[in-house]
């Protein structure tokens, strides 16, 4: 499992980011190390530094791993839980300038074969820019 | 050097019969078959082009290939036939069956 680059998606709904998971497994399959948080901890919306460093963690590759976020906090909460990360591992996560839904299923279609980091976050960022 | 790489093309054609043509399940499997080979393999909807790369989900998605279409592959290097092969059952697997393995 951990040949493959794996994805992490972030969302401020807690339905959105189980919804694009759901896609991503039933589309593109199971070889991608894949996790995902949305929600804040009370239920409601919003995304939590620790929960994103937990998904992190758990879809862990040494490849890397590409984190797909919808809005604002996700981005930012998602910078500070790659910031928090320890130093080996802080250069291997990247949070991708990608719509969340399209951008988390193109990343885990790349990732599948075997593509590198930098060729899974230019798959989801490059998906409107043919 | 260039005769002989030209040597090694493969092309082949299959009908596309799903029902929703290669939308993004179908686009998404083609795009993960093609990956398991070495060689460069591109499709389209004309035996003359234009081509896409078939290992890029983006462009093979951005096709937007109907149902009732025939495909072309071509493919150059090593494993070309092989790939060509491979996408052509497929295709006429209906997109499912891929997680065994390619043979």
């Amino acid at each position: 499992m951990n040949k493959n680059v794996g994805v992490v998606i972030v969302s401020h709904s807690v339905d959105v980011a189980r919804g694009a998971a759901d896609m991503v497994r039933q589309m593109v399959g199971d070889e991608v190390p894949l996790a995902w948080c949305g929600g804040d901890p009370a239920g409601g919306l919003g995304t939590s530094v620790e929960a994103i460093m937990v998904a992190i963690e758990k879809a862990w590759s040494d490849q890397g791993v590409v984190v797909l976020v919808d809005l604002g906090g996700a981005e930012t909460n998602s910078e500070m839980a790659v910031e928090m990360l320890p130093e080996n591992k802080r250069a291997k996560v990247v949070v991708c300038n990608a719509p969340i839904v399209e951008g988390s299923v193109m990343a885990a279609t790349e990732a599948s074969g075997g593509a590198s980091l930098d060729e899974v976050r230019h798959t989801a960022e490059d998906l409107y820019a043919r | 050097m260039s005769e002989s790489e030209t040597l090694s093309k493969e092309i082949g054609s299959v009908w596309l019969a799903h029902s929703a043509g290669l939308h993004a399940r179908p686009a998404i499997q083609l795009t993960k078959m093609a990956k398991r080979f070495q060689a460069e393999v591109w499709v389209g909807v004309s035996e003359d082009g234009p081509w896409v790369n078939s290992k890029s989900i983006a462009r093979v998605m951005g096709m937007k290939v109907p149902s009732k279409t025939t495909l072309y592959f071509s493919a150059e290097g090593d494993d070309a036939q092989n790939a060509i092969r491979a996408l052509i059952k497929l295709v006429e697997n209906d997109f499912t069956s891929v997680a065994d393995g390619g043979e």
